[in-house]
């Protein structure tokens, strides 16, 4: 080991093997076949359940529970992939504690939801890993859907229209399917390859191709899809990354968060992946502790998250804070970045602390940073859309854009949470209202 | 601590927790550990004549289960000891010896002749045991060869052998009593004629507790095929309370002392036999499950009980209850309740609503942002949501006063008691006195 957490800069290697390997495991492994009935029998089979509410795809939690207890874990997964063709990987990154498991009367009764993340994903993971696809293709209708963007959004409304008998063209930008399950989730919440084993699994409908390396954009444009097929959906995420007004911004070691986890995702092996000694990640969102999280994994020896307003204004959990200070980073809220300072490459970056109203407050925070990660937000980028309301895709009822024949979901469209699970959602309600629009039926 | 000694027919122990004829009886290794944890007496598992009988050599045990894999109920193929007379009798004489402050009771099951029963009962005699049971209750296995509940479900059969046995010994006898049959005092009324000194009840419930669906077969499967078996533990404790209470009410039945017995698993199960008329009680499936321990939370929530309500002898508690078993003939239709929830202890699990909605009276209102409410206009009070609700106390039957309008009638709850007999809807009606 050439390199160790004391080393100064951004190297790789700063830890050995065996400890990557542990670090980046399963963050919650998953259930054993005992551990899922005892969590089972704590539901309630509740009426009109608040964790169905509270969840954006519906899964019917109470029976897919039941079906469990009563040993038939496949019929559970197929009540859940009904609802939601990607259960397996929402199972494994919805911030459950928002949402179904907040909502829980287990956890208004005695604090401890019943663990409905992990029983889906006791359940999808028993079918799928028999390779086993439960839905069937309906009769074929003839008409062809192209689909823009192979993330969850895409896949989920690929999947249903597929099912529903149409064809379907995905095109995405990248070399593989899966958009952010694949390039944008933190590694210990999807060991094992499982996002594209999932796109694999998802893909034995039949009746979908997918384009790889096909960017909107120059030659393929919005027009030229329309024209080629019946409908187009848009699920093209937020590729862009807001910039960070600081004083020096430009300096080398100043990165997109994005990249860095994208980078991380695609590693064939950890130890090459170089990172700072002192990290400072700014942010305060799901992708800011991810950021910061796994750079700590990588054995940075300092790394802090800094963000602008308090704790509870945070996008990201309370779950996911408290994994992030359990993880060793630190949690600085208040700080607005004033100057990145460096000769070139960053060295420290200065603070200055804020009040709630944003205004300075006089005092300001100096940290050594061999590496800044923004993690500011992501962006809409894209020529020649429909219709923007503020920074996304204008959409009404489900999904459909200023344009005929164009519809939208997911993180690229107005309204609902950046969620894989409201991307997937979005992308099933559009599917439906495709269909109604090509075939009349309701 | 309350004093917790007991007295049944003439027994004594230190407390009223016997374990009853079964495994956790079966040989002085099990009853010395059992009289060390605290248990107060033993029923011997149950002795026959040699050769001994034998017993199958697959599983015995079946079960029923419920949250979290808790035992409700646990049926069983087990037959007499299958083990030679004289073994038992030199053990219970040696335990008896080490023990003598605790109850020893012998359980016997022979043939149906006056022959056998003169044999054994001097050796029981001999080994300084306290008392004897006769096993007519054993459901499965010894009825086939016209033993226990054979015995136990033809009356004149249970009072010709409890008079011999009676002629026999001065050993006081109880007579073990199977819930196999209609009318549990026919059985214990033919005990007391042949002389008994006591019955006890119940002994296990025929029954098949599952089936395997990939064989095909009962469980427990044996090679393929499966025999019923007795039923015991918490799912059969509603059982053996009625049968217990319906002989304890029974003036015809002379206040026969009753040893309670049947899915006793906690010291409130033990009270609740003994406020139904149970002198002691008797207790199998719980120490199956969870050992001979349970016998010290017993003994301190009795104790407890017994100190929260100034009880001072175990004697207090026995048949409080039975006057207030009476048929339903005689309830007071003048009584007017209404469910009541208790907004602060409500989870919203909806359980209430959906069992009242679909299955009951439709009353219970839901609200936009999931508040459950009673509507006492609909409500008829009759325990459903109590009975679903996850969370204890949160729903409460709520008694009206009399003077009061019954929003659901229009009537106003009148303060006289009033019962079936004399309402007007019922043809036979006699007029009130
Ligand atoms: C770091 C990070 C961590 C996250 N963690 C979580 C989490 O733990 N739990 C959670 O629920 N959510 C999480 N999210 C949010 C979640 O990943 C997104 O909400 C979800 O992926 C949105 O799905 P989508 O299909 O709309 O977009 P994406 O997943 O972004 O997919 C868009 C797809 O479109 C393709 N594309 C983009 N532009 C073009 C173009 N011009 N032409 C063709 N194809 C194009 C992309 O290659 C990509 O495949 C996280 C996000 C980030 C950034
Ligand atoms: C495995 C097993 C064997 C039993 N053997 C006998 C027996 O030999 N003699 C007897 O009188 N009762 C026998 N019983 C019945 C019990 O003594 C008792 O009456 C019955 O189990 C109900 O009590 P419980 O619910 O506490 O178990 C047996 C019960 C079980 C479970
Ligand atoms: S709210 Fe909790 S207890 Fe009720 S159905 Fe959902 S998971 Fe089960
Ligand atoms: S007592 Fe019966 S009728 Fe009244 S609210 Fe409860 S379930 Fe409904
Ligand atoms: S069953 Fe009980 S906890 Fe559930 S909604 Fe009704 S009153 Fe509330």
């Amino acid at each position: 080991m050439s390199s160790d957490a004391f080393t100064p800069g951004i190297v790789p290697g700063r830890m050995a093997d065996e400890v990557y390997a542990e670090r980046f495991s399963d963050l919650h492994p998953r259930l054993d076949d005992h551990e899922a009935l005892v969590a089972a029998d704590r539901c309630y089979f509740c009426h009109d359940a608040p964790c169905v509410t509270a969840c954006p795809t519906d899964i019917d939690i109470p029976l897919f529970i039941r079906q469990i207890a009563t040993g038939t874990p496949d019929a559970a997964a197929k009540t859940i992939l009904s609802q939601n063709i990607m259960g397996g990987m929402c199972a494994r990154v919805c911030p459950t504690e928002q949402l179904c498991e907040e909502a829980c009367v287990r956890e208004m009764a005695e604090g401890k939801p019943v663990l409905i993340g992990q029983l889906q994903r006791y359940a999808t993971d028993h079918l799928q890993e028999q390779g086993i696809h439960p839905f069937s293709r309906a009769a074929v209708t003839g008409k062809s859907v192209a689909v823009v963007g192979a993330g969850p959004a895409g896949l989920s409304c690929a999947h249903r229209l597929a099912m529903l008998g149409h064809d379907v063209v995905v095109y995405d930008a990248a070399p593989k399917a899966g958009g952010l399950n694949e390039y944008g989730i933190a590694t210990y919440k999807t060991v094992d390859g499982y996002a594209q084993s999932e796109v694999d699994w998802l893909l034995k409908i039949g009746g979908i191709t997918i384009e790889y390396d096909k960017p909107l954009g120059g030659d393929m444009t919005l027009q030229s899809l329309r024209d080629a097929h019946d409908a187009v959906f848009l699920a093209i995420g937020l590729g862009g990354v807001n910039a960070l007004e600081a004083e020096g911004a430009d300096k080398d070691g100043v990165l997109d968060a994005v990249d860095f986890i994208a980078d991380l995702r695609q590693a064939e092996d950890f130890a090459q992946v170089p990172v700072g000694r002192d990290v400072v990640v700014i942010g305060g969102g799901m992708t800011a502790v991810d950021a910061a999280v796994q750079a700590k994994l990588l054995g940075a020896l300092n790394v802090t998250l800094v963000y602008r307003r308090g704790r509870d204004r945070m996008n990201a959990s309370v779950f996911e804070q408290d994994l992030a200070a359990s993880k060793g980073v630190r949690i600085v809220t208040h700080a607005v970045p004033r100057a990145v300072i460096g000769n070139g490459a960053v060295r420290e970056i200065e603070f200055d602390y804020v009040d709630a109203a944003m205004q300075p407050t006089g005092q300001s925070l100096r940290l050594a940073a061999d590496q800044v990660f923004r993690a500011i937000g992501q962006t809409l980028v894209g020529d020649g859309l429909p219709e923007l309301d503020g920074r996304k895709i204008k959409v009404t009822g489900a999904g459909r854009t200023s344009m005929e024949g164009v519809w939208g979901g997911g993180d690229c469209a107005a309204g609902g949470d950046d969620l894989t699970v409201t991307a997937v959602a979005e992308g099933r309600d559009a599917a439906m209202d495709i269909h109604e629009a090509l075939t009349g039926a309701a | 601590m309350a004093d917790l000694t007991s007295e049944f027919v003439g027994i004594k122990s230190p407390n009223p927790f016997w374990l009853a004829s079964a495994p956790p009886t079966d040989k002085e290794y099990n009853v010395r550990r059992a009289f060390e944890a605290g248990w107060g007496g033993v029923v011997w598992k149950t002795l026959g004549l040699d050769p001994h009988v034998v017993n199958v050599n697959g599983p015995r045990y079946g079960a029923v289960y419920g949250a979290d894999r808790r035992l409700l109920g646990l049926n069983n193929i087990e037959l007499i000891t299958d083990r030679p007379l004289q073994t038992n009798l030199d053990e219970i004489k040696v335990v008896k010896r080490d023990y003598p402050d605790r109850a020893m009771i012998v359980s016997l099951m022979v043939p149906c002749e006056e022959e056998p029963w003169k044999f054994i009962l001097p050796l029981v005699e001999d080994t300084g045991a306290d008392g004897v049971e006769l096993n007519f209750g054993c459901p499965h296995g010894m009825s086939e060869r016209g033993m226990g509940s054979a015995v136990g479900q033809v009356p004149e059969y249970i009072e010709m052998v409890t008079r011999w046995v009676k002629a026999n010994t001065r050993m006081p006898v109880i007579v073990k009593l199977t819930p196999n049959i209609t009318d549990i005092r026919k059985p214990a009324e033919a005990a007391m004629k042949g002389g008994a000194d006591a019955v006890s009840l119940i002994n296990t419930i025929n029954s098949i507790t599952s089936v395997d669906l990939d064989l095909f077969a009962p469980e427990p499967t044996i090679d393929g095929k499966g025999a019923h078996g007795g039923y015991c533990g918490p799912a059969v404790k509603p059982i053996a309370l009625n049968m217990v209470a319906e002989i304890a009410r029974d003036p015809g039945l002379g206040q026969i002392p009753i040893s309670g017995i049947g899915g006793i698993t906690t010291w409130r199960d033990a009270a609740e036999f003994m406020a139904l008329g149970a002198g002691n009680v008797q207790v199998c499936t719980a120490a199956m499950t969870y050992g001979f321990k349970i016998v010290q939370e017993m003994i301190s929530g009795l104790s407890d009980y017994m100190d929260s309500k100034g009880l001072t002898s175990v004697d207090e508690i026995v048949g409080r209850a039975v006057p207030n078993v009476t048929d339903w003939q005689y309830l007071n239709l003048n009584y007017v309740a209404k469910a009541k929830i208790n907004q602060d202890l409500c989870i919203s699990c909806g359980r209430c609503f959906a069992a009242c909605e679909d299955t009951s009276h439709q009353a219970i209102a839901m609200s936009e942002d999931r508040t459950f409410t009673v509507i006492d206009e609909e409500c008829v009070a009759c325990n459903l949501c109590v009975n679903v609700c996850p969370v204890e106390d949160c729903i409460t039957m709520e008694a009206m006063t009399p003077g009061a309008v019954d929003p659901r009638t229009g009537k106003v709850v009148e303060p006289d008691y009033a019962n079936w007999t004399t309402h007007p809807n019922n043809p036979a009606a006699k007029a009130a006195e």
